[in-house]
């Protein structure tokens, strides 16, 4: 029995009627040419009126999508009056953020004798972090090096990454690979401890460490249940986001507002440094496209630190996954690993013609998929309205031997086996999905931004992928920065010598937005994404 | 397309659904998530990573008719008609605290840290709570048995949702005692990686100082005619 409605199977019988000659023939790669054509022609970073200069702030001019725009140059949730003489908590280091770089961010902080407050917007743990599944990178083997990780990074940021961070990045991998496995995290191993370690995107080498597919739950889970084992020291307030952070009268950052999100309650934290690990912002759905994000993925960290006048940087540049779901609607935007099409699957269009070469860099992939739906009229149309393209998965099985896909790809099975689709008998339906925020606040190599007592971990910075990130780099960079960015403000609060806290920053915030002429019906951060129907 | 936006209605066909008792029509096909969202919730508990990884979307329910209790996540699970539905979000649970680098991997740690392990009737009602399909069960009796490298690979695919502990008769925490058998195993029990443990010493030493140094002096055609020039370790 068929998973999908009889509509699409006609086009299905298509796929298949072209199949036993597809196989034997491989749609050519584009020379660097035609891959500039259809990049500017298609892909969404060079749709620029889908982009703005930001017009207010220290990063004016800034280049970014116009929905990110919007919120950065938002009003703030409370005025410069709000009430900072009676803070509900006082403490060292404030974490902002529940995910891979905050959890981590609060051990070190801890560890270097701070008192922590880690605040998160939803539950602990509700994360990007907790939704990687493929891996982490680490040069750890013989044949590998800190120098070719850092090759590799820097070649797939399109050369615009800072090497201060790519250093810190690389040279940081395997100390963190041993830090996760003594917090007792279970590494896929074969049995004298070899690590198993696969290739990425972009990589030379095999450096790609994994557990099973559930690679940054298991990271998270672990990091979370040691936070939890220190509750002594690290409080974790949970369903309480950011909503301002607060300065004081020397320019140094001295905690946040929080508000409760259940009961809309707004407090003074007051702390002598603050890391900031609040993730990216793919449920801003950039042009319309549905993401790989976490709910609270609202790009609130940009707002926040923008506001006390960090710099922005690389937010021209957003990374979308060629091959998301596009069907079930259910699964609309969830990844389909690139494997897929590393073990023969071709994608096709809806009469089962090739039109692009599989293996593409994502950003011409993508782009491709998106030309052969939008401007040649060849896609699916699934009864949402979505545009889509085959992945002729049942290839695999052909090429390969029966059982292949059930042994290589369990994860995808499962998933799309929940809606009564076998891929290993019936394509998938996939489209670009936004997928990572290349860029954020300016990062530097110890985690500290140019605000003195601002610390940064994680999707929200800028500068450690430069314009383009290499797969399993994400979940190294929380822990390399969340690592980094804890210690930091840990020494930092030590050190600092705090003044008058303030919201004065706010009040020149409202100034800025009035003398551009900005009138906005927008309050950010916007906390979360708005999907309730509105009759 | 505008992602995660809601159907028109005209072209769908509307199913009641019962959000704790009360009655709304929903479009056929939405996930329960996507339904209450439809039904004018604006989702703070029971939200999550929206795709079957982060635990935060339990939920009992029955259909209208049906003796049988049903167990899923809101944001994988469809909508059927006459479904009525509740969420749990969050269910207290015990859990232990502990410094792991002082523990030893041990049925005696695991007994002394959860004495409640011992309690487990073996019924399987936690097994068929689970979203996930984990034998919770079978989990259970290998920490009855003090197996910590069973317990820790039996649960692996755990997402700490809670479903199991909130059917529990005995009481059990499963998840929470399932992951201090992990977290045993993974510092404990699994083997360790020699590669590792030589590149660390190589680090300490300094190794890669110098060549770092002279990667990070380049300027981008340096750097791009080095990157041209990499050797690709091929697939096996």
């Amino acid at each position: 029995m068929s998973g999908y409605p009889p509509e699409l199977q006609a086009s299905i019988r298509m796929v298949e009627a072209t199949r036993p000659r597809r196989l034997k023939e491989t749609f050519p790669a584009m020379s660097l040419e035609e891959r500039q054509a259809v990049l500017k022609g298609f892909h969404p970073d060079y749709k620029d009126e889908t982009f703005q200069a930001i017009r207010v702030g220290v990063s004016k001019g800034q280049r970014m999508p116009l929905e990110l725009a919007r919120v950065v140059e938002g009003r703030p949730h409370i005025g410069p009056d709000f009430d900072l003489s009676a803070p509900a908590a006082e403490t060292d280091v404030l974490v902002i953020g529940g995910g891979g770089a905050g959890a981590s961010a609060a051990l070190l902080a801890q560890e270097n004798g701070a008192r922590v407050i880690l605040v998160t917007k939803l539950r602990f743990g509700d994360a990007n972090t907790m939704m990687a599944q493929g891996g982490i990178q680490a040069a750890d083997r013989p044949e590998d090096s800190p120098s070719i990780h850092y090759l590799d990074v820097i070649g797939g940021g399109h050369f615009t990454n800072v090497p201060e961070l790519v250093e810190a990045l690389v040279m940081d991998a395997p100390p963190v690979i041993r830090w996760l496995e003594d917090l007792g995290m279970m590494f896929d191993k074969l049995p004298d401890g070899t690590m198993v370690e696969q290739h990425g995107g972009g990589t030379s080498r095999k450096r790609m460490h994994s557990a099973r597919d559930y690679t940054g739950a298991e990271i998270m889970r672990t990091l979370r249940d040691e936070v939890r084992n220190r509750e002594e020291h690290i409080r974790v307030i949970e369903f309480s986001p950011a909503i301002e952070l607060v300065l004081d009268d020397r320019g140094q950052v001295a905690g946040a507002v929080v508000m409760n999100l259940e009961t809309g309650a707004r407090a003074y934290i007051k702390a002598r440094a603050v890391v900031l690990a609040t993730g990216g912002g793919g449920r801003l759905h950039y042009q319309g496209f549905p993401t790989t994000n976490h709910y609270g993925a609202t790009a609130d960290g940009v707002v926040l630190a923008y506001r006390v006048g960090a710099p922005l940087g690389y937010l021209e540049s957003m990374q979308y996954h060629p091959t998301g779901a596009a069907y079930p609607e259910q699964i609309l935007g969830q990844l389909v690993t690139e494997k897929v099409r590393g073990l023969g699957a071709q994608p096709v269009n809806k009469m089962g013609e090739q039109f692009v070469y599989p293996l593409e860099p994502r950003d011409v992939e993508a782009a491709a998929f998106i030309r052969e739906c939008l401007e040649r009229g060849n896609g699916v149309i699934t009864e949402t309205g979505q545009p889509a393209i085959w992945l002729d998965s049942p290839m695999i099985d052909i090429i390969h031997g029966p059982g292949t896909t059930q042994k290589a790809l369990p994860a995808m099975v499962r998933q799309f086996g929940r809606f009564g689709i076998d891929i290993a008998k019936e394509p998938m339906l996939v489209y670009p999905t936004l997928h990572y925020q290349n860029g954020g606040v300016r990062l530097r190599a110890d985690g500290s931004t140019q605000i003195p007592g601002l610390f940064i971990a994680g999707e929200v910075s800028a500068g450690v992928h430069g314009h383009n990130r290499l797969m399993g780099n994400s979940l190294l960079e929380i822990l390399v920065f969340g690592r980094r960015s804890g210690r930091a403000a840990a020494l930092f609060a030590r050190e600092a010598r705090p003044g008058r806290p303030t919201l004065a920053h706010l009040e020149a915030w409202n100034r800025e937005l009035q003398e551009a002429g900005i009138e906005t019906d927008v309050v950010s951060p916007i906390l979360l994404p708005d999907y309730v129907r509105h009759e | 397309m505008v992602a995660e936006s809601q159907p028109e209605v005209t072209e769908t066909e509307l199913v009641p659904v019962y959000i704790m008792g009360k009655q709304y029509l929903v479009p056929r096909g939405l996930t329960i998530m996507k339904a209450m969202e439809y039904a004018g919730y604006k989702l703070i508990r029971g939200v999550g990573c929206r795709g079957g990884f982060c635990g935060a979307c339990a939920t009992a329910y029955r259909i209208l008719g049906d003796p049988k209790l049903y167990f899923g996540l809101a944001c994988q699970t469809v909508v059927q008609p006459g479904m009525y539905l509740a969420q749990l979000p969050f269910f207290p649970a015990r859990r232990a605290t502990y410094d792991l680098t002082q523990l030893e991997p041990t049925a005696t740690t695991l007994f002394s840290l959860y004495p409640e392990v011992l309690r487990c009737l073996g019924c399987g009602t936690c097994t068929k709570a689970c979203p996930q399909e984990i034998d919770v069960r079978a989990y259970m009796a290998a920490g009855m048995r003090g197996d910590i490298s069973r317990l820790a690979d039996l649960s692996f695919d755990c997402i700490m949702c809670g479903l199991c502990a909130a059917r529990c008769p005995a009481e059990e925490a499963q998840y929470n005692i399932a992951i201090l058998a992990r977290r045993l195993y993974g510092r404990y029990l699994a083997p360790r990686s020699r590669h590792l443990e030589e590149r660390l010493a190589e680090l300490r030493d300094g190794k890669y100082d110098p060549e770092i140094a002279e990667l990070k002096g380049m300027n981008k055609d340096q750097l791009t005619a080095r990157y041209k020039a990499r050797d690709i370790e091929p697939e096996d």
